[in-house]
């Protein structure tokens, strides 16, 4: 059970009030008629799956209805930053190293 | 029951004096149908044990003889079934943790033993030794791994045996709640850390929760004598300053104390689960509180808290030598534990075998008893020390270098078989000595409780200084996590204090709280000598034929178990638990997981780091399943949402159908009508006379904004540009991979405003939809959206009727000429202001009446107060459906499944393929999948009629439909029914489907295999099946 | 009655208006309430058939249905220039800035912050259409005002017992440090969410859905039931 800090309310929420929405910065193609069926599909079906590092798209449905991304480590449930649509994340898996990798035992 | 019966005998065990119970207060229970006496602050373990109750279980796997092992959350053997009703029944309750109270009635739990029999009277010729044979270890593990029949033959008996207990027959009649809780701190453990840790908190001003899973706040103080030589604080006995710390926290306005609250989960971002038993130590059923209402029994508490503090402290671990497991074997903590806080001895001659200092406290409170100490083998070499000189000047002989290797006896412990040993070359080193005892105690050292670390998947962290598993603190799972005391391996008192001390304040700092004035108090001097690492014992024999050596009592796993499994290439821990069960039973295998890893560890040559961690998962104790559910059962199992004129429908005898969270009037019998007769009439009704739907469950959504217009052009399949005000349009929803996903009629109130409909189970996702486009792709547009689904009261009147009868309560013209099909029009119905949309689902002439919800009511019952004379028949949603399909009208989510595009619906009406902007889902229609001829395509089915009384024929929704039933199984399916009724207008059944490429095989004829080996036929007919040209509803 | 205008795009520019942006949407607005005769004789309120009026004597908890409020749902953006000012002067009442917070007045009226660019307007029921008309009438550029008066009520909910009722019923933290008068926001209550709000050192309102109001309700009294209960008619 997470705790969320919605960059809109300016708080920590409990993970009820939220709902995660899949992958942030999955931007619509602006001419989508000028994509071919590979691009398209690419849009469409295809996700990144992170052992670490994900920026994910939120929705505060209980609270502001406001959708916003979190940048979020899949192993550890660590939230790393809460940022606005439109914002870009100042965290991501280049950036900051991954401490489950140096732990011993921990298998995918 | 005889006069005789009614006595309770005397409590043999019990001491003439101290402990923490009440003598004043004696309470009566029973145990498998026979009554006891106990006293108030007995646990059940201390009365059973006070009444010489040795054997109080028969194992899992080989049936022995158990009895109590030690004397809280780690008891792996006195799980009993609770309960003197049949309501009342509980399983799995922890003798030692469970408090006595009068009346109180316990059995043993035999389920297993009765369930061996079963099994072995009826595959096996001779019942020969029981158990063993049947599940050597590797069992479950082989028993997967073999063909599958296999586990077939035994499912149904480790079913019937699996668990320790039943649960009850009848209805629980008492209540649980929830509890949501925030807390800047939450403490977890009253022992000296726990204590500490939470007054430095609370004297902050900080909120404050600290819980315990014992009866009495206190943790290890409570069991704390001079007679074991234990420690003052500030030259007190150590329960004064747990009763004046205990005061001060009580005083504390935003302080709790939980005792009998068990920390059973730690889960993401400090949310920790309390499972408090409310009113388990104080009756079978809770009882009444003061006002006469009922209260929980038990409470779960949801706790979010900043910083949790770990003070669970630490388990000690027994040692695994032969016949460890026969009655009068116990852990060294737990006959003190007995003694001093329960005034309780485990039984008159005493061996103790021990590899530290702290277990020799046992000794001291036996012999303080006035028992005998017979003899305690240190398996250290040269035992010294203030405990050992303690025992020694007592005149209890201590053997050292040796160990007990073999307990003697089988209903109760006889006597122990003491060697020299060499832990090094893991043998028997001198000669073995037999001692007459009645009762051994163990002591391997401490393991901490490190569970609730391990919950979010921090892996604890081996060390090699207490030869034991630490929490991981600082791992990226454990942000605002500390622990302190034993739990974090601090053993001695002054540190744990200290270290809790510290704790206390950085959990303060890091509320940003000033940390107030405390002190540690002072503690006098008991200096301990170091541990030596022992965990299996070994036996004069080798472990796999020496006497068995149990590692999990609970699940029967022995040294030799672990032993095979490790020969047989199971080298993981994780493996080796899975091949023998070991750590599988309800106590997840508190005392015997480090010595089952130390065993494999032996077995491989290496170390028990390197042989792997262990993971524990909540919870760290059973829980009830009352307590998970709470209050969300019954009426409140999850919301029910009513319409205004819900209690109409009540009153009409309507049955009603769940939509979603809605309670939707079904159809609405008359006398003994049965569904299919109502349904027939109301259909009927509609097509001939008039009829009213409470429709009010739509989604509706409000639309404003200069870009509305464009924004819907976005959202829906179809084009918006040129609806003119006052007019309303059928819209089609998709998703961009193109496939349909909600509809609905869209009206334009004002250039900028609009009224978005939308299905009833489409309203919260459609409005989130909207929001997502709007907030994401498109903030550019000037538009907002708001829910009004509640809002509006939507009562559908419709058949041929349906001008006049909403004429009698209207001021707005009807005229058809001034008021045409899919407009709108405002003004009073039945005097309250409202709007009217002339839109049909059904196909006949319809108006929709939106009204202010609070007036709905009203306005239901004045159409019926006009309706009368036009023969106006309320209808529900199975009418409804019938009539929509009839004419062809798809409902979302029962027609289409997410893989239906508004062309495989045959609604390319809907699409507009020329709007400037590419529409969310367009492109995707142009997919090469969504291209194909044989996408399945909506289409009418009609079942073949070949003898009179066939055309009642229903194909039953959800049939798979082949084009050639002779084809050989697997057939290939080429579509199946989504929608079926038998229709009262048409006279026959009907049914939507889709097809493959069926848009082209109108004519044609298709089969429908059904499960009872029957085939049912149809002809492929264009999905519109009344009123082809739509001429009714323009009327 | 039936107002049933289209607003005059060119109506109520506000003060500091931007010509180029700040016309009005076209919307139709109709005054929902019907004459006071009608309504008192016709209306019927989400609980009225569950909240009859019972006091168990030194109640822990008292509940009340505020029925027929004017409820508005405000749409909008504070930082286009004269927005905060029009809310202000159609209403009466600051407009909140502050996330999770709602502003009051003695006449019964209060808005409330619920997300960046939207509040929830109460006012006295008879006074939704003044005070929906008077913001159109304010406002001007992008911006919605809707009246879901008949979509919502009101509970009132207080007494001795009030926080903990709560705390059975909603993750939000509801003690006095972490929700002060003037506090609202919406909150997962039971299986379904509300509006919650603390309008006084005693009293918290609950603004809920309609069609959730039987269960909300329900789940109230059961809450309640240990404490005792008074309900007030
Ligand atoms: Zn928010």
């Amino acid at each position: 059970m997470m705790h969320i800090f919605c960059p809109y309310c300016g708080e920590l929420r409990e993970e009820e009030e939220f709902h995660v929405k899949g992958q942030a910065h999955i931007e619509r193609p602006k001419d989508p008629e000028a994509c071919s069926d590979a691009e398209w599909g690419d849009y469409l079906f295809f996700r990144n799956n992170p052992r670490g590092v994900h920026h994910e798209l939120w929705i505060h449905a209980v609270g502001c209805r406001k959708y916003f991304n979190i940048t979020r480590h899949t192993v550890t449930y660590e939230i790393l930053e809460t940022y606005r649509m439109g914002e870009q994340p100042t965290i991501t898996g280049e950036t900051k190293a991954d401490p489950t990798t140096q732990a011993k035992g921990v298998s995918a | 029951m005889s006069q005789q019966d009614n006595q309770t005998a005397a409590a043999p065990r019990r001491l003439a004096s101290g402990g923490r119970i009440d003598r004043a207060t004696p309470l009566t229970f029973t145990f498998n149908g026979k009554r006891y006496q106990g006293l108030a602050g007995d646990t059940l373990a201390s009365a059973l044990m006070a009444n010489g109750l040795d054997v109080l279980n028969a194992s899992f796997k080989y049936a022995r003889p158990r009895g109590l092992v030690a004397a809280g959350a780690e008891e792996p053997n006195a799980i009993l079934q609770l309960g003197s009703t049949e309501a009342g029944q509980v399983p799995n309750v922890r003798a030692t943790q469970q408090a006595l109270y009068d009346g109180l009635e316990a059995h043993a739990v035999s389920g297993w033993v009765k369930a061996q029999k079963d099994l072995m009277s009826r595959f096996l010729p001779q019942v020969g030794k029981l158990g063993g044979k049947f599940m050597p270890p590797g069992f479950y593990y082989k028993t997967f791994m073999a063909p599958a029949s296999l586990w077939m033959t035994y499912e149904k008996y480790i079913r019937k045996a699996a668990g320790l207990g039943r649960s009850p027959l009848e209805e629980d009649p008492d209540i649980y709640d929830h509890l949501h809780q925030h807390t800047d701190v939450l403490v977890i453990g009253s022992g000296p850390a726990g204590l500490m840790a939470a007054l430095v908190a609370a004297r902050s001003g900080a909120r404050v929760i600290l819980c315990d899973e014992q009866e009495e706040l206190g943790g290890s103080l409570l069991s704390m004598s001079a007679d074991c030589l234990d420690q003052t604080l500030d030259g007190q006995p150590a329960i004064e300053w747990r009763d004046a710390v205990l005061a001060e926290l009580e005083a504390c306005e935003d302080v709790q104390l939980l005792p009998r609250t068990t920390a059973n989960g730690y889960h993401d971002h400090n949310f920790v689960t309390l499972h408090e038993r409310r009113t388990e130590h104080q009756a079978d059923l809770a009882p009444l509180n003061a006002r006469g209402a009922q209260q929980a029994r038990s409470r779960l508490h949801r706790v979010r808290a900043h910083r949790v503090i770990m003070a669970t402290g630490a388990h000690e671990r027994p040692l695994v030598y032969s016949h460890n497991d026969v009655p009068g074997n116990l852990l060294a903590g737990a006959v003190t534990t007995y003694l001093t806080r329960y005034g309780v001895a485990a039984g008159d001659k005493l061996v103790l075998s021990v590899n530290n200092d702290h277990a020799y406290r046992a000794a001291l409170a036996w012999a303080a008893a006035g028992r005998e100490v017979v003899a305690i083998a240190d398996a250290r070499p040269d035992p010294a020390g203030v405990m050992v000189e303690a025992a020694r000047a007592a005149g209890i002989r201590i053997i050292a270098g040796a160990a007990v290797i073999e307990a003697k006896g089988e209903r109760r412990v006889t006597g122990a078989r003491i060697a020299a040993i060499d832990i090094d070359a893991f043998s028997v080193t001198g000669a073995v000595e037999e001692l007459a005892c009645d009762t051994i105690a163990s002591s391997g050292g401490y393991s901490p409780v490190v569970h609730l670390a391990a919950h979010t998947g921090a892996r604890p962290v081996w060390s090699d200084e207490i030869h034991g598993f630490l929490p991981a603190l600082g791992a990226p799972m454990l942000k605002g996590f500390d622990a302190c005391g034993a739990a974090n391996g601090s053993f001695a008192l002054e540190d744990v204090l200290v270290a809790a001390y510290a704790s206390g304040v950085a959990a303060v700092e890091a509320c940003e709280f000033e940390t107030a004035q405390a002190e540690v108090p002072a503690v006098s001097e008991l200096a301990e000598t170091p541990m030596l690492p022992l965990y299996q014992v070994p036996h004069d024999k080798p472990t796999a034929r020496a006497p068995k050596q149990f590692v999990d009592l609970q699940n029967d796993v022995t040294a030799a178990g672990i032993e095979l499994a490790t020969r047989e290439g199971f080298e993981s821990i994780e493996h080796v638990k899975r091949y023998t069960a070991m750590g599988f039973g309800t106590d997840q295998g508190k005392l015997g997981n480090i010595n089952g890893m130390a065993v494999a560890a032996r077995c491989l040559g290496q170390t028990i780091p390197d042989t792997g961690t262990t993971v524990f998962r909540p919870n760290y104790t059973p829980v009830t399943f009352g307590a998970i559910v709470g209050r969300h059962c019954g009426e409140l199992f999850d919301p029910i949402r009513y319409t205004a004129m819900h209690e109409w429908h009540v009153a009409q005898g309507a049955k009603f159908e769940d939509v979603g969270q809605w309670k939707r009037p079904w159809y609405y019998p008359q006398g003994s009508e049965d569904m299919h007769a109502a349904v027939e009439r109301e259909c009927l009704a509609v097509r001939e006379k008039v009829g009213v739907l409470d429709a009010s469950t739509l989604g509706k959504i409000d639309i404003t904004g200069r870009d509305a217009r464009e924004f819907l052009n976005r959202i829906y399949t179809n084009a918006w540009a040129k609806l003119g005000v006052g007019k309303a349009r059928y819209g089609l929803m998709c998703h961009d991979d193109g496939m349909v996903m909600d509809d609905g009629v869209t009206t334009c109130l004002a250039e900028d405003h609009f009224l978005m409909t939308t299905t009833t189970g489409g309203a919260a996702s459609i409005l989130e939809w909207l929001e997502l486009w709007h907030q994401t792709e498109w903030p550019e547009l000037d538009v907002q959206m708001t829910s009004v689904t509640d809002h509006w009261a939507t009562l559908t009147v419709t058949g041929p009727e349906a001008r006049a009868l909403v004429g009698e309560l209207t001021d707005i013209d009807l005229d058809r000429d001034s008021f045409k099909f899919m407009e709108v029009r405002e003004g009073l119905i039945a005097d309250i202001p409202g709007r009217i949309f002339r839109i049909s689902f059904t196909g006949e002439l319809s108006y929709e009446l939106n009204v202010p919800a609070n007036y709905g009511l009203h306005v239901w019952k004045r159409l019926f107060e006009c309706g009368k004379k036009y023969g106006l028949t309320p209808y529900g949603t199975e009418t409804m459906h019938v009539l929509r399909a009839e004419k062809g009208f798809i409902i979302v989510g029962q027609d289409t499944d997410g893989s239906i595009t508004p062309e495989d619906l045959g609604m390319q009406w809907c699409v507009g393929y020329n709007k400037p902007y590419s529409w969310i889902g367009k492109r995707a229609l142009s997919r090469p999948d969504t291209r194909r001829d044989d996408r399945k395509q909506m289409v009418g089915l009609i079942p073949t009629r070949k003898k009179a009384g066939d055309e009642r024929i229903v194909l039953p929704e959800g049939s798979q439909i082949v084009f050639d039933p002779e084809h050989a199984i697997p057939m290939p399916m080429v579509g199946h029914v989504t929608s079926s009724y038998y229709s009262p207008t048409l006279g026959h059944g009907f049914a939507l489907a889709v097809v493959k490429g069926g848009a082209k095989r109108i004519g044609e004829t298709v089969f429908l295999p059904q499960a009872d080996g029957t085939t049912l036929e149809a002809e492929i007919t264009s999905p519109v099946f009344y009123d082809k040209k739509g001429e009714r509803q323009h009327v | 009655m039936s107002d049933a205008t289209t607003l005059d795009p060119q109506a109520g520019a506000a003060v500091d208006a931007q010509p180029q942006d700040m016309t009005s949407s076209q919307t139709s607005v109709i005054d929902q309430r019907p004459t006071p005769e009608v309504h008192a004789q016709c209306a019927r309120s989400p609980l009225a058939h569950l909240f009859t009026a019972r006091d168990d004597g030194d109640a822990g908890i008292v509940l009340q249905e505020k029925a027929f409020l004017g409820h508005l749902t405000l749409r909008g953006d504070p930082a286009q220039p004269g927005f905060a000012e029009g809310v202000e002067a159609a209403l009466g009442l600051a407009l909140p800035l502050t996330p999770a917070t709602l502003h009051q007045n003695e006449g019964g009226r209060s808005i409330q912050w619920l997300s960046p660019d939207e509040w929830l307007i109460l006012v006295p029921g008879e006074e939704a259409f003044t005070v929906e008309k008077a913001l159109h009438e304010a406002l001007a550029g992008r911006y919605q005002v809707v009246n879901v008066s008949g979509g919502q009520t009101v509970i009132s909910l207080s007494g001795d017992q009030a926080r903990q009722v709560l705390m059975k019923s909603t993750p939000t933290d509801v003690h006095p440090r972490a929700f002060p008068v003037g506090r609202g926001v919406p909150a997962v209550f039971a299986k379904a969410t509300l509006v919650l709000r603390r309008v006084s050192e005693s009293e918290f309102e609950l603004v809920v859905r309609r069609s959730f109001a039987d269960y909300l309700g329900r789940w109230l009294l059961d809450a309640s039931e240990e404490f005792g209960v008074c309900i007030k008619g």
